[in-house]
């Protein structure tokens, strides 16, 4: 993983960008998340403009769906890999077979979480993404 | 053709949905055809299915049903859009999880949005649909499942 960068208390901070077609899952895993140390420096509705937002905001974690217009997470997730390999993507998604994990993983996401999730579920995933 | 089996795939990711998302249950009624025009509700999230089955699964509910539900969801934004998300939201996540059992082939669209009193839903004439009455905290809601 990126080692993020130091804020001014002296600890880790990561950036965080949150991938999404929906406003309301958006606004749900930005409200969600509990760790001080990820500050979310951007939100986006499709891959395209995960792909623009990372060229201004350099992200190091990313939460990506994957059925979305435009470009879809799967293809994102290669991209951003390729531009930065250090980057840690937890998807994020309705599509329940594993066929479509094990596509997300091959092509460089570090996790996997299911919609409908709790909160908990959400935080268990993003900390075992940071490890 | 709907198998049993597979009507019960949606009747278990209804049920999921609202157990976890909106962390009360609901009370999924036995599913039936749909004889008639598209039984539709204020707000319609509509999912088109394709590859190896075809057809279309949407989820349509009242706004008072979708406020209560954003309220649950910790939302406090209720206006028309975020309505228009949600509905699409739920559909797609219904059908996403479908996946688990139809397989990879199952291919979702992204949602697309209805609204209004007589919206068209994309259906093929004479494809049997079957629904999937929802009651939640004394709202109706339904799920409406077509597929070849």
């Amino acid at each position: 993983m990126s080692d993020g960068t130091m804020n001014g208390n002296g600890k880790r901070s990561f950036k965080l960008m949150i991938v999404d077609d929906s406003n309301i899952m958006r606004r749900r895993i930005e409200r969600s998340q509990q760790f001080e140390e990820l500050q979310l420096v951007g939100s986006a509705a499709n891959g395209l403009e995960a792909l623009e937002l990372f060229k201004k905001t350099d992200p190091d974690v990313v939460t990506m769906d994957i059925t979305m217009p435009q470009m879809d997470g799967i293809e994102c997730i290669g991209q951003l890999v390729a531009l930065k390999p250090a980057i840690r993507i937890l998807v994020i998604s309705a599509l329940a077979d594993k066929a479509t994990a094990v596509e997300a993983m091959e092509r460089g996401a570090n996790g996997f979480l299911n919609k409908p999730f709790t909160d908990r579920q959400l935080n268990e995933a993003i900390a075992e993404l940071m490890r | 053709m709907l198998y049993e089996q597979e009507l019960k795939t949606f009747v278990e990711g209804t049920t999921n949905f609202f157990e976890v998302a909106a962390q009360q249950p609901a009370s999924i009624g036995s599913p039936y055809l749909m004889e008639g025009p598209p039984a539709v509700h204020e707000y319609t999230g509509v999912i088109k299915i394709s590859g190896k089955r075809e057809g279309v699964v949407y989820f349509t509910a009242p706004k008072a049903m979708l406020t209560v539900l954003l309220m649950k969801m910790q939302e406090n934004d209720f206006s028309h859009e975020t309505m228009r998300d949600l509905v699409g939201e739920v559909a797609n996540t219904i059908s996403g999880n479908a996946r688990r059992d139809f397989g990879r082939d199952f291919v979702i669209s992204v949602p697309s949005v209805l609204s209004g009193e007589k919206p068209e839903i994309p259906q093929k004439p004479g494809q049997r649909s079957f629904i999937i009455p929802i009651n939640w905290r004394s709202h109706s809601a339904k799920l409406v499942v077509s597929l070849a």
